[in-house]
């Protein structure tokens, strides 16, 4: 046995105090800051004239901004040892729900309330189906989703609800700008801050890391695996139910058709932000840089004018080559 | 017919066969005896082709054989019944019967051939009552060593290693066990057979090899009168000292765990005792006695009737959440799987235990907990003394210290250690014993269960030893020895 203990002090000067921006040079964020210089640096060459506007930039982020909020959730559950399927549908559902007459009727705030206690609460049930009625993640948020959207569509009866002129307040979020950026973008880093104190400075964070890592052990020492698992699906949740107040300002409709197969775009970004499926292992930063390499690309494209068939192709590629450098990054680092 | 000589398995740390030889002649029970860690388990692997043997040669009727793959062990004619049973649950008898050899043509299975084949066999091994479509995982445990036993006779073994086959079974089912091997034996077909149980070896056996430490320290021993003393004393007599630190010089504190009329179904029966503060009480026993099952009990992890207390307090049962927050802690015996978070920190693994102590309404104060971290780290001597390295790159003595270091923190009254130097070497042992023994001095209890029987005596106060559920004898540790604790399990006479 090559004894790693035996290793000392070279290994020990190894360890560096980390600077103020340790996050960005660390060697599982560097590739994807590379790789997102490397296609501003396409956009660039290829549309000097278009891509370096402000309004151009402007709009990749609030076009991040929804999927952005609802990867926060997903990257806790995928570090929790979980997945969550039934994001876009629960995000589809949370804005009819806020946009029907009925809600309307009560103003802006209330809508927004709405919006997040349904997301929370088809979260929860979630929750309780895995955690506790022990259903494997796939199958209970699977089965969400379509019921999820299906419900979406009875309440909407399948048409798209209009936000009335009075309840305007919603849409402001992205008409208003504040230093030339909508408020919904601000909304995005705030969401992205909180998870990331939530990830890293709590013991909710410690608590996900190691019931995804190895639940028995956590289990063991005492953690309750059970009311944490059913916590991870309800934040889940509680982001989708903020997307969707996101989604409502930016189309000011609500719609069962709104995140369509956002789940599988969530998941892409968070396995390309280092996230490992298996659990126990990932970042909240890593997944934001997935998730804007993601939509740089879409917006490269768009730019260029390139066929969107061949845009899902290079984000399959992308997906692909991304896992498999993290692969090698990790056997390089095993002892 | 079987005729191995010098062999030798080096793995990663332990030299687990260290010049092994055996001798088994056609149509005979040879039966290999040794206590855990003797290199048995890994003896057979090197027979059923899973590990290659560094050193030494195989010769079987007259030729050198070397069993590269099970799939060759299996062309010679080895067959292997393992002590956990390799069945696939989810496929029906004859499937795994035919497992690897399936009746089939040009890929497409032959279901009739193969259920009727399965038939006969099983008749033959007195079970026709098993249904061939019958699937395995509804099985009873031995219906399902019949099974198993039939996949090693359908291969047309002449060879077949059998690893503690009456574990899971009940005592008329071993009967039918030993009537089995006899009509095997009679055939010519050679059969080891391993278990701890001298009575059965006495009863089947015709000769015995005993193994200690990884080499053979007796060939051929007859089975039915070579004296109890004789075989236990050669599975005994050890070369590596073990030094265990001195017992506390004050008398133990106050009850802190009492256990009450504790049963399992199957595990273990109406077991009480207790632990007091500062003492360390240790379970013997052989795997399978119920040992780490009535651990599991203590702490919560398995339902059991009877009643847990805690200084005092009476535990509600299945509830390791509950039990936790009373101050009790559990090393566990698979530590990587059972305890560490591997890919994170010495310092998380820590503070797992305790998270809440290290929080303000749920905020980490993150300096408090590496401060507390790496006092422990100084304190155990966990080396490298970093605590922010991951803890996979630990040897395995510095991650039980890590555990260890675990239950440290918010005050625990009780720990539970279950083969607390599993996988971890000689020399880092010591240090470990050292640990232990300065948790029960700090006035925490200790509960301990190891298959080696020096280290329970050497490091406990008091001992309870445990023979297939039941305890048969509790009392000073300085009372006993190596040998009469063997004595006891083997032949289930308490002394």
């Amino acid at each position: 046995m090559s004894n790693p203990a035996e290793a000392g002090p070279q290994n020990r000067l190894a360890v560096r105090a980390p600077g103020p921006l340790a996050w960005l040079g660390e060697a599982r964020h560097l590739g994807l800051v590379v790789a997102l210089v490397l296609l501003a640096i396409v956009g660039l060459v290829t549309k000097p004239e278009n891509f370096a506007t402000t309004s151009n930039l402007v709009s990749i982020l609030s076009l991040a901004a929804t999927i952005g909020v609802i990867t926060v959730g997903a990257t806790f559950v995928i570090i929790g040892g979980g997945i969550d399927l039934s994001v876009g549908a629960t995000m589809a559902l949370a804005s009819v729900w806020a946009t029907t007459l009925a809600t309307q009727a009560y103003g802006p705030a209330v809508m927004a309330v709405c919006a997040i206690l349904v997301g929370t609460g088809t979260g929860l049930v979630n929750g309780l189906l895995i955690a506790y009625g022990r259903l494997v993640p796939f199958i209970a948020t699977l089965a969400m989703l379509v019921a999820a959207r299906g419900l979406a569509q009875r309440m909407s009866d399948r048409k798209t609800q209009i936000i009335q002129s009075d309840n305007g307040a919603i849409v402001d979020l992205s008409t208003t700008r504040l230093l030339g950026v909508p408020l919904l973008v601000y909304i995005f880093a705030l969401v992205v801050v909180l998870g990331w104190i939530l990830l890293n400075r709590t013991t909710f964070g410690r608590r996900t890391y190691a019931v995804g890592g190895n639940p028995e052990a956590a289990r063991l020492a005492g953690i309750n695996v059970r009311r944490h698992t059913m916590l991870l699906y309800a934040l889940s949740g509680l982001c989708c139910g903020i997307a969707a107040i996101l989604i409502m300002a930016r189309t000011t409709t609500g719609s069962s058709t709104h995140g369509d197969l956002y789940e599988l775009d969530a998941i892409a970004a968070v396995i390309i932000g280092g996230t490992l499926l298996t659990g126990g292992r990932g970042t909240i930063i890593g997944s934001i840089l997935g998730l804007l390499i993601f939509t740089l690309i879409t917006n490269l494209f768009i730019l260029n004018g390139l066929n969107t068939s061949d845009q899902l192709i290079a984000k399959g590629l992308i997906i692909v080559v991304a896992v498999l450098l993290q692969r090698r990054n990790l056997k390089e680092r095993a002892p | 017919m079987l005729v191995m000589r010098g062999i030798v398995k080096q793995f990663p740390g332990v030299r687990a066969l260290d010049g092994v030889d055996l001798d088994v002649s056609a149509g005979e029970v040879h039966c290999l005896l040794g206590q855990n860690g003797a290199g048995k388990s890994t003896l057979i692997k090197v027979l059923a082709g899973v590990h290659q043997p560094d050193q030494g040669t195989i010769e079987f009727n007259g030729a050198q054989v070397r069993a590269g793959s099970p799939i060759d062990a299996i062309r010679l004619g080895f067959a292997t019944i393992y002590q956990e049973l390799d069945l696939v649950d989810g496929l029906s008898v004859a499937e795994n019967i035919f497992l690897g050899h399936e009746h089939a043509r040009a890929g497409f299975v032959n279901r009739g051939a193969a259920n009727r084949a399965a038939a006969a066999v099983l008749a033959r091994l007195g079970h026709p009552e098993i249904r061939p479509k019958a699937e395995v995982g509804r099985l009873a445990p031995a219906a399902k060593q019949v099974v198993s036993m039939a996949r090693a006779l359908s291969h047309e073994a002449r060879l077949i290693i059998m690893d503690e086959p009456s574990a899971a079974l009940a005592h008329d089912e071993v009967a039918n066990l030993f009537r089995i091997i006899r009509e095997l034996t009679a055939q010519g077909v050679a059969v080891v057979y391993i278990s701890h149980r001298l009575e059965e070896i006495r009863e089947i056996g015709d000769r015995v090899t005993v193994l200690k430490d990884g080499r053979t320290v007796a060939v051929g021993l007859p089975a039915r009168d070579t004296p109890t003393t004789e075989i236990v004393s050669l599975m005994t007599g050890r070369n590596v000292e073990y030094v265990f630190p001195p017992r506390a010089a004050e008398p133990p504190g106050e009850e802190v765990l009492r256990v009450e009329g504790l049963g399992s179904p199957g595990a273990f029966a109406d077991v009480s005792f207790s632990v007091r503060a500062g003492e360390i009480v240790g379970l013997a026993g052989l795997v399978g006695s119920g040992r780490s099952e009535i651990l599991e009990a203590v702490y919560g992890a398995r339902r059991a009737s009877g009643r847990v207390l805690l200084s005092g307090k009476t535990l509600r049962r299945g509830d390791v959440v509950g039990t936790v927050r009373q101050g009790m802690g559990l090393a566990p015996e698979e530590r990587k799987a059972q305890a560490l978070l591997l890919d994170q920190s010495v310092t998380a693994n820590i503070t797992l235990g305790s998270l809440p102590e290290f929080a303000t309404f749920g905020w980490m104060d993150r300096a408090r907990e590496k401060a507390e971290a790496r006092r422990l780290v100084e304190a155990l001597d966990i080396r490298p003394p970093d605590p922010e390295r991951p803890i996979k790159t630990l040897s395995g003595g510095n991650q039980q210290k890590a555990v260890l270091a675990r239950w440290l923190l918010g005050g625990r009254k009780l720990l539970l250690l279950d083969e607390p130097t599993r996988g971890v070497d000689v020399g880092a042992r010591a240090e470990l014993y050292a640990v232990i023994r300065g948790l029960a001095d700090q006035g925490i209890g200790v509960l301990l269960v190891s298959s080696e029987v020096p280290e329970v005596l050497g490091l406990s106060d008091r001992v309870l030893v445990l023979r297939e559920g039941t305890v048969i004898h509790q009392g000073d540790a300085q009372e006993l020895d190596e040998h009469r604790v063997l004595d006891m399990i083997m032949d289930g006479r308490a002394a």
